[in-house]
């Protein structure tokens, strides 16, 4: 046990409890702030793997960004304000299935990885992965810029209002 | 360093997005499940990063900015169709929509 095995010990159990509050709570605006507290601890996991560049662009991009989206989408559909009742389909079939994923998916890296050590990775800089990326992963990173306009020109189409 | 802990962590947090996806009626709350799993995948791809650091150096990395992209892509789309839907029906639950129901 290191520190840094500590340290992905504490910010996982905050993770996976906010998780938890995000797909059962019955408060609609609190699933959204409790998914500011997944995303900021899977940025502190980022930050203990040595990921700082993801790390920052996950605060930026995902609890900048995304979370605020979801909250407008929230507001924009006159969601409820307090605890609802309905928001939640009846039957276990989502649980069983759920934990069934988690579980198997746990028990299948369990299986592979046992208790191994690897040396913890050393901190590396935005220009080593910005080599990276404009080196082996170009071609990829333009299709992505690509399908970003198509998003953005799809998002504008599906919301603009019906001409009559 | 136990890289078996961090991918603990995603298998959970990837089981409790399933979990929302198949039991939220709310289709906003529906896409902060799809976050949900979205970040596990990523968790893991940072993770596998950390143990192939000496074979393939950064990659994991570059896959999970991909992700993180194509995430903010989904969300656009997917709050332009809530509102779509939002506006033609007054109601965003999931499970009220009629599958084979005529264009209007």
């Amino acid at each position: 046990m290191t520190s840094a095995d500590l340290l992905l010990i504490a910010l996982g159990a905050v993770a996976v409890g906010a998780a938890f509050r995000v797909v059962r709570t019955p408060h609609l605006v609190r699933a959204g702030l409790w998914l500011v507290v997944t995303l900021g601890a899977v940025a502190g996991l980022y930050l203990v793997l040595a990921a700082e560049l993801v790390a920052w662009v996950q605060v930026l991009l995902y609890v900048g960004a995304v979370v605020v989206l979801l909250l407008f989408a929230v507001m924009l559909t006159r969601a409820p304000i307090g605890a609802s009742t309905d928001l939640d389909r009846p039957g276990w079939s989502g649980a069983l299935v759920g934990g069934g994923a988690g579980l198997g998916l746990g028990a299948l890296f369990v299986d592979g990885y046992r208790w191994t050590r690897v040396p913890a990775p050393v901190p590396g800089t935005a220009e080593r992965l910005g080599v990276e990326l404009f080196q082996h992963w170009v071609l990829p990173f333009e299709v992505l810029s690509i399908l970003l306009l198509a998003a953005l020109v799809g998002a504008i189409v599906v919301s603009r209002p019906v001409a009559r | 360093m136990h890289p078996v802990i961090a991918y603990l962590i995603a298998a959970g947090l990837f089981g409790l997005g399933v979990h929302g996806v198949l039991t939220r009626r709310n289709a906003v709350l529906l896409l902060m499940a799809v976050e949900l799993l979205l970040n596990a995948v990523n968790l893991v791809l940072v993770t596998a990063d950390a143990t192939t650091k000496p074979v393939l150096p950064a990659t994991g990395q570059v896959f999970a900015l991909f992700v993180i992209v194509l995430a903010a892509a989904e969300v656009g789309v997917g709050l332009a169709l809530i509102l779509a839907l939002y506006r033609r029906r007054t109601s965003i639950a999931v499970d009220e929509i009629e599958l084979s129901e005529a264009p209007r």
